[in-house]
Protein backbone atom coordinates (compact mmCIF):
# COMPACT_ATOMS: atom_id res chain seq x y z
CA UNK A 1 0.00 0.00 0.00
CA UNK A 2 1.15 3.41 -0.85
CA UNK A 3 1.77 5.45 2.26
CA UNK A 4 1.49 8.71 0.39
CA UNK A 5 -1.74 10.42 -0.70
CA UNK A 6 -2.49 10.03 -4.40
CA UNK A 7 -1.04 12.71 -6.53
CA UNK A 8 1.64 13.68 -4.08
CA UNK A 9 5.18 12.62 -4.56
CA UNK A 10 6.84 11.21 -1.50
CA UNK A 11 8.87 13.87 0.19
CA UNK A 12 12.39 13.44 -1.07
CA UNK A 13 14.90 12.44 1.53
CA UNK A 14 17.01 15.51 2.02
CA UNK A 15 20.49 15.00 0.68
CA UNK A 16 23.07 15.28 3.38
CA UNK A 17 24.50 18.76 3.43
CA UNK A 18 27.91 18.78 1.79
CA UNK A 19 30.82 19.17 4.16
CA UNK A 20 32.16 22.70 4.40
CA UNK A 21 34.94 23.50 1.99
CA UNK A 22 37.41 24.13 4.81
CA UNK A 23 37.20 23.51 8.53
CA UNK A 24 40.11 24.46 10.76
CA UNK A 25 40.16 23.83 14.48
CA UNK A 26 42.77 25.08 16.95
CA UNK A 27 45.55 25.06 14.36
CA UNK A 28 49.06 25.76 15.64
CA UNK A 29 52.50 25.92 14.05
CA UNK A 30 55.84 27.03 15.47
CA UNK A 31 59.24 27.35 13.84
CA UNK A 32 62.82 27.47 14.87
CA UNK A 33 63.19 26.27 18.45
CA UNK A 34 66.95 26.32 19.19
CA UNK A 35 69.09 26.28 22.32
CA UNK A 36 69.39 30.06 22.13
CA UNK A 37 65.91 31.02 20.98
CA UNK A 38 62.49 29.71 21.76
CA UNK A 39 60.12 28.67 19.03
CA UNK A 40 58.30 31.41 17.11
CA UNK A 41 54.59 30.76 16.97
CA UNK A 42 53.66 31.37 13.34
CA UNK A 43 50.08 30.21 13.80
CA UNK A 44 48.58 30.21 17.26
CA UNK A 45 45.39 28.25 17.72
CA UNK A 46 43.21 29.52 14.88
CA UNK A 47 39.79 28.07 14.05
CA UNK A 48 37.37 28.86 11.23
CA UNK A 49 34.96 27.30 8.77
CA UNK A 50 34.50 28.27 5.13
CA UNK A 51 31.36 27.09 3.36
CA UNK A 52 31.40 25.80 -0.21
CA UNK A 53 31.07 28.48 -2.80
CA UNK A 54 32.40 31.21 -0.52
CA UNK A 55 35.24 33.58 -1.25
CA UNK A 56 37.26 34.10 1.91
CA UNK A 57 40.31 36.19 2.63
CA UNK A 58 43.04 36.04 5.20
CA UNK A 59 44.53 39.44 5.86
CA UNK A 60 47.48 40.39 7.97
CA UNK A 61 50.77 42.22 7.99
CA UNK A 62 53.89 40.45 6.70
CA UNK A 63 54.73 37.60 9.07
CA UNK A 64 51.23 37.40 10.50
CA UNK A 65 50.92 33.72 9.55
CA UNK A 66 48.87 33.88 6.34
CA UNK A 67 51.24 31.93 4.07
CA UNK A 68 51.97 29.41 6.84
CA UNK A 69 48.24 28.85 7.22
CA UNK A 70 47.74 28.34 3.48
CA UNK A 71 50.73 25.97 3.35
CA UNK A 72 49.10 23.84 6.04
CA UNK A 73 45.72 23.95 4.30
CA UNK A 74 47.19 22.54 1.08
CA UNK A 75 49.25 19.88 2.87
CA UNK A 76 52.71 21.33 2.22
CA UNK A 77 53.33 21.92 5.89
CA UNK A 78 52.50 19.65 8.80
CA UNK A 79 50.73 21.40 11.68
CA UNK A 80 51.99 21.06 15.25
CA UNK A 81 48.44 20.81 16.55
CA UNK A 82 44.82 21.13 15.57
CA UNK A 83 42.86 19.72 12.66
CA UNK A 84 42.26 20.70 9.04
CA UNK A 85 39.41 19.28 7.02
CA UNK A 86 39.16 20.15 3.33
CA UNK A 87 36.13 18.99 1.32
CA UNK A 88 35.27 16.66 4.18
CA UNK A 89 38.68 14.94 4.32
CA UNK A 90 41.15 15.13 7.17
CA UNK A 91 44.28 16.61 5.60
CA UNK A 92 46.56 14.93 8.15
CA UNK A 93 45.41 11.45 7.16
CA UNK A 94 43.79 11.59 3.73
CA UNK A 95 45.28 14.51 1.87
CA UNK A 96 45.73 12.53 -1.35
CA UNK A 97 41.94 12.18 -1.57
CA UNK A 98 41.76 15.95 -1.79
CA UNK A 99 44.88 17.16 -3.59
CA UNK A 100 43.42 16.45 -7.03
CA UNK A 101 40.42 18.66 -6.17
CA UNK A 102 42.25 21.74 -4.93
CA UNK A 103 45.04 23.94 -6.26
CA UNK A 104 47.21 26.89 -5.31
CA UNK A 105 48.82 29.89 -6.90
CA UNK A 106 51.45 31.69 -4.85
CA UNK A 107 54.24 34.16 -5.57
CA UNK A 108 56.47 32.09 -3.26
CA UNK A 109 56.55 29.22 -5.70
CA UNK A 110 57.39 29.22 -9.37
CA UNK A 111 57.02 27.25 -12.56
CA UNK A 112 60.08 26.00 -14.48
CA UNK A 113 61.37 28.93 -16.52
CA UNK A 114 62.96 26.83 -19.27
CA UNK A 115 59.65 25.24 -20.19
CA UNK A 116 57.17 27.07 -22.37
CA UNK A 117 53.84 28.09 -20.91
CA UNK A 118 52.16 25.29 -22.84
CA UNK A 119 54.68 22.69 -21.65
CA UNK A 120 54.24 23.75 -18.02
CA UNK A 121 50.47 23.54 -18.28
CA UNK A 122 50.66 20.17 -20.07
CA UNK A 123 52.86 18.69 -17.32
CA UNK A 124 50.50 19.82 -14.57
CA UNK A 125 47.44 18.72 -16.52
CA UNK A 126 48.95 15.22 -16.61
CA UNK A 127 49.81 15.33 -12.91
CA UNK A 128 46.18 16.16 -12.14
CA UNK A 129 44.82 13.57 -14.56
CA UNK A 130 43.00 16.14 -16.72
CA UNK A 131 41.22 14.70 -19.76
CA UNK A 132 41.57 16.34 -23.17
CA UNK A 133 44.59 18.35 -22.13
CA UNK A 134 45.02 20.42 -25.26
CA UNK A 135 41.38 21.56 -25.12
CA UNK A 136 41.72 22.53 -21.46
CA UNK A 137 44.89 24.51 -22.19
CA UNK A 138 43.15 26.26 -25.07
CA UNK A 139 40.25 27.17 -22.77
CA UNK A 140 42.53 28.63 -20.13
CA UNK A 141 44.63 30.43 -22.72
CA UNK A 142 41.52 32.09 -24.04
CA UNK A 143 40.09 32.94 -20.63
CA UNK A 144 43.36 34.31 -19.23
CA UNK A 145 44.61 35.83 -22.48
CA UNK A 146 47.61 33.54 -22.65
CA UNK A 147 47.18 32.47 -26.27
CA UNK A 148 50.10 34.42 -27.78
CA UNK A 149 52.33 33.34 -24.89
CA UNK A 150 51.80 29.58 -25.03
CA UNK A 151 54.96 28.86 -27.05
CA UNK A 152 57.17 31.23 -25.09
CA UNK A 153 59.56 30.00 -22.39
CA UNK A 154 58.15 30.96 -19.01
CA UNK A 155 61.39 32.70 -18.12
CA UNK A 156 60.82 35.31 -20.83
CA UNK A 157 57.44 36.45 -19.47
CA UNK A 158 56.83 39.65 -17.54
CA UNK A 159 55.81 39.27 -13.90
CA UNK A 160 52.19 39.97 -14.79
CA UNK A 161 52.24 37.34 -17.53
CA UNK A 162 53.84 34.89 -15.12
CA UNK A 163 51.06 35.56 -12.61
CA UNK A 164 48.48 34.70 -15.25
CA UNK A 165 50.39 31.53 -16.15
CA UNK A 166 50.50 30.56 -12.46
CA UNK A 167 46.77 31.16 -12.23
CA UNK A 168 46.22 28.99 -15.32
CA UNK A 169 48.21 26.22 -13.64
CA UNK A 170 46.11 26.65 -10.49
CA UNK A 171 42.92 26.31 -12.55
CA UNK A 172 44.08 23.44 -14.76
CA UNK A 173 42.16 20.83 -12.75
CA UNK A 174 39.04 23.00 -12.19
CA UNK A 175 39.69 23.03 -8.44
CA UNK A 176 36.76 22.90 -6.05
CA UNK A 177 38.86 24.92 -3.62
CA UNK A 178 41.27 27.44 -5.08
CA UNK A 179 43.94 28.86 -2.79
CA UNK A 180 45.45 32.16 -3.90
CA UNK A 181 48.31 33.94 -2.24
CA UNK A 182 48.44 37.56 -3.43
CA UNK A 183 46.61 36.76 -6.70
CA UNK A 184 46.88 40.20 -8.30
CA UNK A 185 50.03 41.54 -6.63
CA UNK A 186 52.07 42.01 -9.79
CA UNK A 187 49.28 42.81 -12.22
CA UNK A 188 48.46 46.21 -13.70
CA UNK A 189 45.06 47.60 -12.60
CA UNK A 190 43.34 46.67 -15.84
CA UNK A 191 44.55 43.06 -15.85
CA UNK A 192 43.96 42.73 -12.10
CA UNK A 193 40.38 43.87 -12.57
CA UNK A 194 39.82 41.35 -15.35
CA UNK A 195 41.30 38.57 -13.22
CA UNK A 196 38.99 39.45 -10.33
CA UNK A 197 36.00 39.37 -12.67
CA UNK A 198 37.17 36.05 -14.07
CA UNK A 199 37.65 34.54 -10.62
CA UNK A 200 34.20 35.67 -9.51
CA UNK A 201 32.69 34.10 -12.63
CA UNK A 202 34.69 30.88 -12.08
CA UNK A 203 33.49 30.66 -8.49
CA UNK A 204 29.86 31.16 -9.52
CA UNK A 205 30.04 28.75 -12.48
CA UNK A 206 31.81 25.92 -10.65
CA UNK A 207 30.42 26.60 -7.16
CA UNK A 208 34.07 26.71 -6.19
CA UNK A 209 35.48 28.06 -2.98
CA UNK A 210 38.21 30.67 -3.15
CA UNK A 211 40.52 31.19 -0.20
CA UNK A 212 42.99 34.01 -0.61
CA UNK A 213 45.64 35.91 1.22
CA UNK A 214 45.89 39.49 0.05
CA UNK A 215 47.17 42.92 0.93
CA UNK A 216 44.79 44.58 -1.49
CA UNK A 217 41.90 45.72 0.71
CA UNK A 218 39.75 47.02 -2.13
CA UNK A 219 40.08 43.63 -3.83
CA UNK A 220 39.06 41.80 -0.66
CA UNK A 221 36.17 44.15 -0.03
CA UNK A 222 34.92 43.56 -3.56
CA UNK A 223 35.39 39.79 -3.80
CA UNK A 224 35.10 38.25 -0.36
CA UNK A 225 32.17 37.21 1.76
CA UNK A 226 34.35 36.31 4.74
CA UNK A 227 37.40 38.16 5.95
CA UNK A 228 39.75 37.09 8.72
CA UNK A 229 42.42 39.46 9.96
CA UNK A 230 45.49 37.81 11.46
CA UNK A 231 48.03 39.29 13.80
CA UNK A 232 50.95 37.40 15.33
CA UNK A 233 49.49 34.04 14.33
CA UNK A 234 46.01 34.67 15.71
CA UNK A 235 42.77 35.68 14.04
CA UNK A 236 41.97 39.03 15.61
CA UNK A 237 38.71 39.68 13.79
CA UNK A 238 36.50 37.91 11.31
CA UNK A 239 33.23 38.57 9.52
CA UNK A 240 31.94 40.04 6.31
CA UNK A 241 33.66 43.22 5.16
CA UNK A 242 30.55 45.21 6.13
CA UNK A 243 30.41 43.64 9.57
CA UNK A 244 34.05 44.43 10.23
CA UNK A 245 33.61 48.02 9.10
CA UNK A 246 30.49 48.43 11.24
CA UNK A 247 32.06 46.77 14.29
CA UNK A 248 35.08 49.02 14.25
CA UNK A 249 33.43 52.25 13.17
CA UNK A 250 35.89 52.58 10.30
CA UNK A 251 35.00 53.83 6.86
CA UNK A 252 36.56 51.01 4.86
CA UNK A 253 38.39 47.71 5.23
CA UNK A 254 41.80 49.29 4.88
CA UNK A 255 41.16 51.38 7.99
CA UNK A 256 39.96 48.28 9.84
CA UNK A 257 43.12 46.47 8.84
CA UNK A 258 45.39 49.33 9.91
CA UNK A 259 43.63 49.73 13.23
CA UNK A 260 44.00 46.05 14.01
CA UNK A 261 47.63 45.60 12.98
CA UNK A 262 48.56 48.81 14.82
CA UNK A 263 46.63 47.74 17.90
CA UNK A 264 44.08 50.59 17.77
CA UNK A 265 40.93 48.58 17.16
CA UNK A 266 38.36 48.52 19.97
CA UNK A 267 38.00 45.05 21.40
CA UNK B 1 33.76 22.84 -21.34
CA UNK B 2 36.03 20.10 -20.07
CA UNK B 3 34.93 18.31 -16.90
CA UNK B 4 36.88 18.01 -13.72
CA UNK B 5 39.50 15.27 -13.67
CA UNK B 6 38.50 11.93 -12.26
CA UNK B 7 38.72 12.00 -8.46
CA UNK B 8 39.52 8.30 -8.26
CA UNK B 9 42.36 8.69 -10.76
CA UNK B 10 43.86 11.56 -8.77
CA UNK B 11 43.57 9.55 -5.56
CA UNK B 12 45.13 6.37 -7.02
CA UNK B 13 48.07 5.22 -4.91
CA UNK B 14 50.34 4.87 -7.93
CA UNK B 15 49.88 6.43 -11.32
CA UNK B 16 52.10 5.73 -14.30
CA UNK B 17 50.55 8.86 -15.82
CA UNK B 18 51.98 11.05 -13.06
CA UNK B 19 55.40 9.41 -13.41
CA UNK B 20 55.16 9.98 -17.16
CA UNK B 21 54.23 13.63 -16.57
CA UNK B 22 57.41 14.16 -14.57
CA UNK B 23 59.56 12.37 -17.14
CA UNK B 24 57.98 14.56 -19.82
CA UNK B 25 58.86 17.63 -17.78
CA UNK B 26 62.57 16.64 -17.76
CA UNK B 27 62.52 15.65 -21.42
CA UNK B 28 61.16 19.13 -22.21
CA UNK B 29 64.19 20.60 -20.43
CA UNK B 30 66.64 18.43 -22.35
CA UNK B 31 64.88 19.01 -25.66
CA UNK B 32 64.95 22.74 -25.19
CA UNK B 33 68.62 22.99 -24.32
CA UNK B 34 71.24 21.43 -26.60
CA UNK B 35 74.11 22.51 -24.28
CA UNK B 36 72.61 20.20 -21.64
CA UNK B 37 72.67 17.26 -24.04
CA UNK B 38 76.25 18.06 -25.04
CA UNK B 39 77.18 18.29 -21.36
CA UNK B 40 75.73 14.82 -20.77
CA UNK B 41 78.01 13.25 -23.37
CA UNK B 42 81.03 15.51 -22.96
CA UNK B 43 82.60 14.06 -19.82
CA UNK B 44 82.20 10.37 -20.77
CA UNK B 45 83.73 11.14 -24.17
CA UNK B 46 86.71 12.88 -22.55
CA UNK B 47 87.12 9.95 -20.15
CA UNK B 48 87.32 7.52 -23.05
CA UNK B 49 89.81 9.68 -24.95
CA UNK B 50 92.02 10.01 -21.86
CA UNK B 51 91.90 6.38 -20.78
CA UNK B 52 92.25 5.22 -24.37
CA UNK B 53 95.64 6.92 -24.70
CA UNK B 54 96.71 5.78 -21.24
CA UNK B 55 95.78 2.23 -22.24
CA UNK B 56 97.75 2.46 -25.48
CA UNK B 57 100.80 3.61 -23.58
CA UNK B 58 100.48 1.03 -20.80
CA UNK B 59 99.81 -1.81 -23.26
CA UNK B 60 103.46 -1.55 -24.30
CA UNK B 61 104.77 -0.88 -20.79
CA UNK B 62 102.59 -2.99 -18.52
CA UNK B 63 102.02 -6.70 -18.89
CA UNK B 64 98.83 -6.45 -16.80
CA UNK B 65 97.18 -4.00 -19.18
CA UNK B 66 98.62 -5.82 -22.19
CA UNK B 67 96.93 -9.06 -21.03
CA UNK B 68 93.56 -7.39 -20.56
CA UNK B 69 93.00 -5.24 -23.59
CA UNK B 70 90.56 -2.45 -22.85
CA UNK B 71 90.40 -3.10 -19.12
CA UNK B 72 91.00 0.56 -18.33
CA UNK B 73 88.60 1.90 -20.95
CA UNK B 74 85.97 -0.59 -19.81
CA UNK B 75 86.49 0.49 -16.22
CA UNK B 76 86.26 4.16 -17.16
CA UNK B 77 83.00 3.55 -19.02
CA UNK B 78 81.47 1.53 -16.20
CA UNK B 79 82.57 4.10 -13.62
CA UNK B 80 80.75 6.68 -15.69
CA UNK B 81 77.62 4.55 -15.53
CA UNK B 82 77.75 4.77 -11.72
CA UNK B 83 78.60 8.47 -11.74
CA UNK B 84 75.99 9.36 -14.38
CA UNK B 85 73.39 7.18 -12.68
CA UNK B 86 73.78 9.14 -9.45
CA UNK B 87 74.21 12.53 -11.13
CA UNK B 88 71.23 12.05 -13.45
CA UNK B 89 69.05 11.33 -10.43
CA UNK B 90 70.31 14.28 -8.38
CA UNK B 91 70.32 16.82 -11.24
CA UNK B 92 66.69 16.16 -12.10
CA UNK B 93 65.83 16.88 -8.47
CA UNK B 94 68.00 19.99 -8.52
CA UNK B 95 66.02 21.24 -11.53
CA UNK B 96 63.01 21.47 -9.18
CA UNK B 97 65.02 23.27 -6.52
CA UNK B 98 66.47 25.73 -9.04
CA UNK B 99 63.04 26.51 -10.46
CA UNK B 100 61.31 26.69 -7.01
CA UNK B 101 58.81 24.17 -8.30
CA UNK B 102 58.78 21.59 -5.49
CA UNK B 103 55.74 23.13 -3.80
CA UNK B 104 53.75 23.03 -7.04
CA UNK B 105 54.58 19.34 -7.40
CA UNK B 106 53.68 18.36 -3.87
CA UNK B 107 50.34 20.15 -3.73
CA UNK B 108 49.42 18.04 -6.77
CA UNK B 109 48.44 14.37 -6.40
CA UNK B 110 52.07 13.38 -7.15
CA UNK B 111 53.36 10.97 -4.50
CA UNK B 112 56.97 11.18 -3.33
CA UNK B 113 57.63 7.63 -4.57
CA UNK B 114 56.22 8.51 -8.00
CA UNK B 115 58.61 11.43 -8.03
CA UNK B 116 61.46 9.03 -7.18
CA UNK B 117 60.33 6.70 -9.98
CA UNK B 118 60.51 9.61 -12.44
CA UNK B 119 63.97 10.62 -11.21
CA UNK B 120 65.08 7.01 -11.63
CA UNK B 121 63.82 6.84 -15.21
CA UNK B 122 65.49 10.13 -16.05
CA UNK B 123 68.73 8.90 -14.53
CA UNK B 124 68.59 5.92 -16.89
CA UNK B 125 67.85 8.13 -19.91
CA UNK B 126 70.59 10.64 -19.06
CA UNK B 127 73.13 7.88 -18.45
CA UNK B 128 72.40 6.24 -21.79
CA UNK B 129 72.69 9.60 -23.58
CA UNK B 130 76.06 10.14 -21.90
CA UNK B 131 77.68 6.72 -22.03
CA UNK B 132 76.50 5.14 -25.29
CA UNK B 133 78.27 7.69 -27.56
CA UNK B 134 81.43 7.22 -25.50
CA UNK B 135 81.21 3.46 -25.92
CA UNK B 136 81.02 3.86 -29.70
CA UNK B 137 83.90 6.33 -29.63
CA UNK B 138 86.03 3.67 -27.92
CA UNK B 139 85.29 1.28 -30.78
CA UNK B 140 86.06 3.92 -33.38
CA UNK B 141 89.27 5.27 -31.84
CA UNK B 142 90.77 2.33 -30.01
CA UNK B 143 89.10 -0.72 -31.48
CA UNK B 144 87.80 -1.61 -28.02
CA UNK B 145 84.15 -2.59 -27.71
CA UNK B 146 82.71 -2.80 -24.21
CA UNK B 147 79.85 -4.72 -25.81
CA UNK B 148 82.29 -7.64 -26.14
CA UNK B 149 81.68 -8.25 -22.44
CA UNK B 150 78.39 -9.73 -23.63
CA UNK B 151 75.44 -10.36 -21.34
CA UNK B 152 77.43 -9.68 -18.14
CA UNK B 153 77.63 -6.08 -19.32
CA UNK B 154 73.87 -5.77 -18.87
CA UNK B 155 74.20 -7.03 -15.29
CA UNK B 156 77.16 -4.73 -14.58
CA UNK B 157 75.25 -1.78 -16.02
CA UNK B 158 72.12 -2.26 -13.91
CA UNK B 159 74.03 -3.11 -10.73
CA UNK B 160 75.96 0.15 -11.05
CA UNK B 161 72.81 2.09 -11.96
CA UNK B 162 71.11 0.74 -8.83
CA UNK B 163 74.02 1.83 -6.69
CA UNK B 164 73.90 5.26 -8.38
CA UNK B 165 70.19 5.53 -7.54
CA UNK B 166 70.83 4.66 -3.89
CA UNK B 167 73.56 7.32 -3.62
CA UNK B 168 71.37 9.76 -5.59
CA UNK B 169 68.47 9.21 -3.18
CA UNK B 170 70.66 10.04 -0.19
CA UNK B 171 72.15 13.13 -1.85
CA UNK B 172 68.71 14.29 -2.96
CA UNK B 173 67.39 13.87 0.57
CA UNK B 174 70.32 15.89 1.93
CA UNK B 175 69.69 18.68 -0.60
CA UNK B 176 66.00 18.70 0.33
CA UNK B 177 66.93 18.91 4.01
CA UNK B 178 69.79 21.43 3.84
CA UNK B 179 68.89 23.34 0.68
CA UNK B 180 70.99 24.38 -2.28
CA UNK B 181 73.99 24.83 0.01
CA UNK B 182 74.35 21.05 -0.24
CA UNK B 183 74.15 21.14 -4.04
CA UNK B 184 77.87 20.43 -4.47
CA UNK B 185 77.33 16.94 -3.05
CA UNK B 186 75.62 15.99 -6.30
CA UNK B 187 78.91 16.41 -8.19
CA UNK B 188 81.52 15.29 -5.70
CA UNK B 189 80.09 12.81 -3.19
CA UNK B 190 80.34 9.77 -5.45
CA UNK B 191 84.08 10.28 -5.94
CA UNK B 192 84.65 9.32 -2.31
CA UNK B 193 83.64 5.80 -3.38
CA UNK B 194 85.99 5.59 -6.37
CA UNK B 195 89.16 4.54 -4.48
CA UNK B 196 87.16 1.92 -2.59
CA UNK B 197 85.42 0.50 -5.64
CA UNK B 198 88.55 -0.89 -7.25
CA UNK B 199 87.69 0.78 -10.53
CA UNK B 200 91.17 0.63 -12.09
CA UNK B 201 92.93 -1.84 -9.74
CA UNK B 202 92.04 -4.98 -7.81
CA UNK B 203 90.53 -4.56 -4.36
CA UNK B 204 93.36 -6.78 -3.05
CA UNK B 205 95.85 -3.92 -3.25
CA UNK B 206 93.95 -1.94 -0.62
CA UNK B 207 94.99 -2.28 3.04
CA UNK B 208 93.17 -5.13 4.76
CA UNK B 209 90.96 -2.87 6.87
CA UNK B 210 89.95 -0.88 3.78
CA UNK B 211 89.11 -4.03 1.87
CA UNK B 212 86.39 -4.70 4.43
CA UNK B 213 84.81 -1.36 3.53
CA UNK B 214 85.37 -2.00 -0.16
CA UNK B 215 83.53 -5.31 -0.09
CA UNK B 216 80.52 -3.52 1.37
CA UNK B 217 80.14 -1.67 -1.93
CA UNK B 218 78.28 -3.23 -4.88
CA UNK B 219 80.66 -1.42 -7.22
CA UNK B 220 83.66 -3.39 -5.90
CA UNK B 221 82.00 -6.67 -6.98
CA UNK B 222 81.11 -5.22 -10.37
CA UNK B 223 84.64 -4.05 -11.19
CA UNK B 224 86.16 -7.30 -9.91
CA UNK B 225 83.58 -9.14 -12.00
CA UNK B 226 84.47 -7.11 -15.07
CA UNK B 227 88.16 -7.96 -14.67
CA UNK B 228 87.29 -11.64 -14.22
CA UNK B 229 85.47 -11.60 -17.56
CA UNK B 230 88.27 -9.70 -19.34
CA UNK B 231 91.28 -11.57 -17.90
CA UNK B 232 89.89 -15.04 -17.19
CA UNK B 233 86.84 -15.20 -19.41
CA UNK B 234 84.78 -16.27 -16.39
CA UNK B 235 81.56 -14.83 -15.02
CA UNK B 236 81.64 -14.54 -11.21
CA UNK B 237 77.97 -15.13 -10.43
CA UNK B 238 78.76 -14.90 -6.71
CA UNK B 239 79.97 -11.35 -7.27
CA UNK B 240 76.79 -10.44 -9.13
CA UNK B 241 74.56 -11.92 -6.41
CA UNK B 242 76.39 -10.08 -3.63
CA UNK B 243 76.28 -6.81 -5.55
CA UNK B 244 72.55 -7.23 -6.17
CA UNK B 245 71.88 -8.02 -2.50
CA UNK B 246 73.83 -4.96 -1.39
CA UNK B 247 72.06 -2.78 -3.97
CA UNK B 248 68.67 -3.88 -2.70
CA UNK B 249 69.64 -3.16 0.91
CA UNK B 250 71.06 0.26 0.04
CA UNK B 251 68.13 1.29 -2.15
CA UNK B 252 65.66 0.27 0.57
CA UNK B 253 67.62 2.20 3.21
CA UNK B 254 68.09 5.24 0.95
CA UNK B 255 64.40 5.20 -0.03
CA UNK B 256 63.37 5.12 3.63
CA UNK B 257 65.76 8.00 4.35
CA UNK B 258 64.33 10.01 1.43
CA UNK B 259 60.75 9.50 2.63
CA UNK B 260 61.75 10.39 6.19
CA UNK B 261 63.44 13.57 4.95
CA UNK B 262 60.37 14.42 2.88
CA UNK B 263 58.33 14.22 6.08
CA UNK B 264 60.87 16.41 7.89
CA UNK B 265 60.71 18.91 5.01
CA UNK B 266 56.93 19.07 5.35
CA UNK B 267 57.23 19.56 9.10
CA UNK B 268 59.84 22.32 8.80
CA UNK B 269 58.27 24.13 5.84
CA UNK B 270 61.23 23.45 3.56
CA UNK B 271 59.16 22.61 0.48
CA UNK B 272 57.81 26.15 0.31
CA UNK B 273 60.86 27.88 1.72
CA UNK B 274 58.86 29.45 4.53
CA UNK B 275 60.15 27.52 7.50
CA UNK B 276 63.37 27.10 9.39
Amino acid sequence: MDDHPEGEDPAPTPAPAPAPAITVHDLTKSFGATKSFGAVKAVDGISFTIARGETAALLGANGAGKTTTIAMLVGLLIADGGTITVLGEDMARHRYRVLGRINLSSPYIDLPRRLTVEENLAVFARLYGVDNISRRIEELAEELELGPLLRRPSGTLSSGQRSRMALAKALINRPEVLFLDEPTASLDPDTADRIRTYLAAYRARENATIFMASHNMAEVERMCTTVMIMKAGRIERSGTPRQLIAQTGCSNLEEVFLDIVRGRAAQ
Amino acid sequence: MIGRPSTSRAAAAFSAGRVGAMVLRYVYILRGSWPRIVELAYWPLMQVVLWGFISKFLATNSSWVAQGAGVLIGAALLWDVLFRGQLGFSISFLEEMWSRNLANLFISPLRPYEFVAALTLMSLIRTLIGVVPAAFLAILFYGYSIFDLGLPLVAFFFLLMMMGWAVGLVITALIMRFGLGAEGLAWIAIFALAPLSGVFYPVAILPDWLQVVSWALPSAYVFEGMRAVIFDGTLRVDHLVRALALDIVYIAAAGAYFLHTFHVARRKGLLMGIGE
